[in-house]
């Protein structure tokens, strides 16, 4: 295959056709077993799908790692009104890029999840919300759509079941906001993406005031096949807690970065060392984020003892997240790592919430002034302190996204801050 | 009962209904809770994270301006946690705030600067350069000063929830955010759209009218209501110097909420007009003479005396109080009876508020029709308040003209009447005639009551000294009716007021302390339009 890399310890399950464009054609889909799943489904009714995907374990891919299984069971049974299916394609976190190969690969494998999804969950809608940057993708998504309308696998009465169930590609415009499933919701609805208060919960107050269930794309991509092959067999993989296998986006200071789709609870060390053939030009490693930018940074220490699923991460104090692996090695200046992410995070701010539209903006600024060589040990404290209070006092996590890395690089890369502290002293001695 | 949820807030049990805020509840047991964002008259976005309390059995501390009572639940507003989040949010305020408090018109009445200095930091750690966004025009009255913003986007609420006419709106995210109008369309043209100045927690939204004209704090506040519609909104006036600097509405949720229209927040320049009539005058042909008020009464009443009795005609104005326009009608009926007309202006549609249902700048452009209806007396003229007294301009017998300015009428007005007696503030073409011209006050220097559209009677306080000799119309009314038929004369507004609860139907049963700040409903079998 010419997927730019890949490795024996790979499952490859969600990633089996990456590399292969013909795998885009819905006729070679359905040659390969296609929308098996989906008739299945179909076969088995909605509350049994919810019990084969709760059997499973399988835990939401977008980050925060809920079971899906049972997010899925919090929809209403009866409410009257209309529920509706969202996919998060709005793949946004830095590091992270499973989201697009999935859908630039495997386009129907995501549709046929994204219907089982809505079988399941009694949506008569599905939206995937895509990046808008995502041009490529984008088309690739559009055109699958369009041949499965052609071919009846969504629209009326699909595959001869009875089963109505509409799909609508929405690209977003660029905002890392509209990642948050209620700005998402917000952002398709025609508002300003700014997440919402909750509760109301999706479930309950979703996409256009009805109930509402949101998936990632990788999330979505995996139900179609443990529907398909079944809860245990899905359980094979991974750790008793973390069950199955994940996409893992490894960028960063390797030799081989890439995505690799490997049994969650894989040690970390052994995918930099093995799966990604090892650091750099051989420098050492110095620390590694291991979800996504949004989590804390753990150093060479840590990393050996981090094992790869959503229990490993937080026993050395970080979080899987959506398991995007930014390796750094010791060439790496942290301070300007971890500035160059406040400044995202700060541009990225909805501005709703005090804390986060000024706190973010505020660490950027002194990092920036730290990063030039005009910080004092005081800043650190300030620092400390300041993103303390960003951390559970607003209405999403995105300010959390702050505090963690500036908390976890000053805990453990405090030497780095001081030393730029003091260069700015010997400068102004001058 | 099954609709009280009862939680313990501080330490305090209290009993809220179901679906109550912790905010609002909070307040049962005098605790305000800082905050920004939230405005009772709004939706709650939750977004200035001020009024985050800790809720005990909650994994982080909640907004408790969105969160509802729960049944047991134990609230801490003053634990070590709300301090700490108060305090952090307070100093992220100030990390862009220019802290020109020394020139901004909000200082004195700010909830950024009560917050700060009751629970912020003694030392800000900000040292890095501010955001500036400088000063926009936001047209109608409003000016903006985008660095003062605290983004709690109440204004933009009040536009799009309350007004409902989407003028304002937020741009740009994060940091930047800023508030901002929709092209180069203000609020030029919309109606009620000076709220937004009250409302903003800070000096992000001044008014221009008001812009660096007096200190909060040198302002004195007096509860007022408003005499431009019928609407009758409560208002407190903001004196210095004895003149009325703002109008600013006073909650009132059964009238007006917390809004007023434009119109009536800037009709107050007539309070503050000079040139007023200070003492009684006697006139004789060309001479007039001032007069202490006992010679003017005793003058007025023995030419009174001296003619042949006859029907009174009188004009009053609509905008003035039921005490005044009762005196009025009592001294009439002491001097043989007669007809009191009025004349009121009346516009050509209605403002409504469409966000608050029940408020509008109503098309009877006056105070008091209600009152003046209620005590039969009739509407005479056109819809702009001019013509409809040719019977009483040229009457020979008793006229008495009641704080209508005459401003339409000729020289010749009353010029054959046996007596003239006008009562107003200012002198007019129409008033050279009269034979006493007595000062009276304002509203706005008076005590009494109006009857609004609904029939809920109002009180309005004193805010202005009245000028020279100028005294309340009942108070001379009442004196000279009382002189003439040997009845009591009423000494201050109360008596007043019981005097007519006494001899008007509609007004009967309710007392001056009935009516208190909030108003009360008269009797309801009565016909508001007193037909």
């Amino acid at each position: 295959m010419a997927y730019p890399y890949v490795s024996d310890h790979e499952v490859q399950i969600v990633s089996k056709h990456f590399g292969d464009p013909k795998q885009r054609r819905v006729d070679t889909y359905v040659e390969r077993g296609g929308y098996q799943a989906l008739k299945k489904a179909f076969d088995m009714g909605p509350e049994q799908v919810i019990d084969v995907v709760k059997s499973s374990g399988l835990r939401g891919r977008g980050g925060a790692g809920f079971p899906t299984g049972v997010k899925w069971s919090f929809m209403p049974k009866e409410s009257g009104k209309p529920h509706y299916l969202l996919c998060n394609a709005d793949e946004s976190e830095p590091g992270t890029f499973k989201d697009r190969e999935l859908i630039r690969w495997d386009p129907h494998q995501l549709i046929e999840g994204c219907l089982i999804g809505a079988y399941a969950i009694g949506a008569q809608h599905v939206y995937i919300y895509c990046r808008g940057e995502f041009f490529e993708v984008n088309q690739i998504l559009a055109r699958a759509v369009e041949d499965a309308y052609a071919k009846g696998y969504i629209g009326k009465d699909i595959m001869g079941s009875g089963n109505d169930l509409e799909l609508t590609v929405h690209q977003g415009a660029g905002a890392y906001i509209c990642g948050e499933e209620t700005g998402l919701m917000n952002s398709l609805e025609g508002r300003r993406g700014q997440p919402r208060v909750k509760p109301p919960f999706p479930a309950a107050v979703g996409a256009f005031g009805m109930p509402s269930t949101i998936n990632n794309v990788e999330t979505l991509c995996a139900v179609t096949h443990i529907v398909d092959n079944g809860g245990e067999w899905y359980r094979q993989y991974g750790t008793e807690k973390s069950p199955g296998t994940k996409l893992f986006c490894v960028s960063g200071h390797v030799n081989k970065p890439g995505n690799y789709e490997l049994p969650l609870g894989f040690p970390l060390t052994q995918l930099i060392e093995e799966v990604c053939g090892g650091m750099r030009d051989g420098n050492a490693l110095k620390a590694v984020i291991p979800g996504g930018s949004s989590v804390p940074i753990i150093n060479a220490e840590e990393v050996s003892r981090c094992n790869l699923d959503y229990e490993g991460c937080v026993e050395v104090g970080t979080m899987l997240g959506c398991a995007s692996v930014i390796v750094m090695d010791e060439t790496t200046d942290v301070v300007k790592a971890v500035r160059r992410m406040v400044d995202f995070y700060a541009h990225e701010s909805c501005g709703q919430c005090t804390p986060c539209r000024e706190g973010s903006a505020w660490t950027a600024k002194i990092l920036r002034r730290i990063e030039d060589g005009r910080g004092t040990e005081e800043d650190l404290d300030t620092l400390m302190q300041m993103t303390q209070q960003m951390v559970g006092t607003t209405i999403c996590v995105l300010s959390d996204s702050v505090a963690a890395p500036v908390q976890s690089s000053i805990e453990k890369f405090r030497d780095e801050y001081l030393a730029l502290s003091r260069r700015g002293e010997r400068v102004g001695a001058a | 009962m099954a609709d009280m949820v009862t939680l313990t807030i501080d330490g305090h049990e209290v009993s809220v209904p179901k679906g109550t805020t912790i905010l609002e509840a909070a307040k049962t047991v005098g605790t305000e809770v800082p905050h920004y964002c939230y405005h009772p008259g709004m939706s709650s976005p939750a977004m200035c994270r001020l009024c985050l309390v800790e809720v005990e059995g909650a994994p982080k501390p909640m907004p408790g301006c969105v969160t509802t009572v729960m049944e047991g639940q134990v609230v801490n507003t003053q634990s070590e946690q709300a301090k700490s989040n108060r305090q952090g949010v307070l100093e992220f305020y100030l990390v862009n705030h220019p802290l020109d408090c020394p020139i901004c018109d909000m200082s004195g009445e700010c909830n950024l600067q009560d917050y700060v200095h009751a629970e912020g930091r003694e030392q800000g750690r900000g040292r890095e350069p501010k955001r500036v966004f400088g000063r926009d025009d936001f047209g109608g009255d409003v000016l903006f000063y985008g660095d003062r913003c605290v983004m709690c986007t109440r204004c933009v609420r009040f536009m799009s929830e309350v007004e409902q006419d989407h003028r304002l709106t937020v741009v740009e995210r994060g940091n930047r955010s800023v508030i901002d109008t929709f092209f180069e369309e203000g609020l030029d043209g919309t109606d009620w759209h000076g709220n937004i100045v009250d409302i903003c927690p800070v000096g992000a939204l001044v008014s221009k009218d008001f812009l660096h004209k007096a200190r909060a704090w040198d302002l004195t506040h007096t509860p007022s209501i408003c005499t431009s519609c019928s609407q009758g909104c409560n208002i407190d006036l903001h004196t210095r110097d004895n003149l009325v600097q703002r109008i600013k509405p006073r909650e009132n949720l059964d009238v007006n909420g917390w809004w007023i229209c434009d119109h009536g927040r800037h009709n107050y320049e007539w309070m503050n007009r000079g040139n007023r009539i200070e003492a009684p005058l006697a006139r004789d042909g060309a001479s007039s003479r001032a007069l202490g008020w006992k010679d003017a009464l005793r003058g007025l009443l023995d030419r009174a005396d001296s003619l042949d009795a006859g029907s009174v005609k009188a004009v009053a104005s609509p905008q003035s109080s039921n005490e005044d326009l009762a005196a009025l009608k009592t001294l009439v009926d002491a001097l043989g009876g007669g007809d009191i007309v009025y004349r009121s202006a009346r516009a050509e549609d209605e403002i409504p508020l469409k966000g608050f249902p029940g408020l509008a700048r109503r098309q009877d452009l006056a105070a008091n029709t209600t009152g003046a209806n209620l005590m039969g007396m009739a509407r005479v003229g056109a819809d702009d308040a001019t013509g409809g007294l040719d019977g009483v301009a040229d009457y020979d017998g008793i006229v008495i003209v009641l704080g209508d300015g005459l401003d339409d009428q000729p020289e010749s007005f009353g010029q054959k009447a046996g007596l003239y007696v006008y009562l107003g503030t200012h002198e007019s073409a129409a008033t050279t005639a009269a034979d006493y011209v007595l000062p009276v006050g304002t509203h706005a220097e008076s005590e009494g009551t109006f009857t609004n559209r609904d029939g809920r009677v109002q009180r309005f306080q004193p805010a202005l000294e009245s000028p020279g000799m100028a005294r309340p119309a009942w108070l001379i009314l009442g004196a000279l009716a009382g002189e003439r038929s040997g009845g009591s004369v009423a000494r201050s507004a109360g008596d007043a007021f019981a005097a007519l609860a006494g001899s008007t139907p509609a007004f009967s049963g309710i007392s001056y302390d009935d009516v208190g700040s909030r108003g009360a409903v008269i009797n309801e079998s009565v016909s508001l339009t007193g037909d």
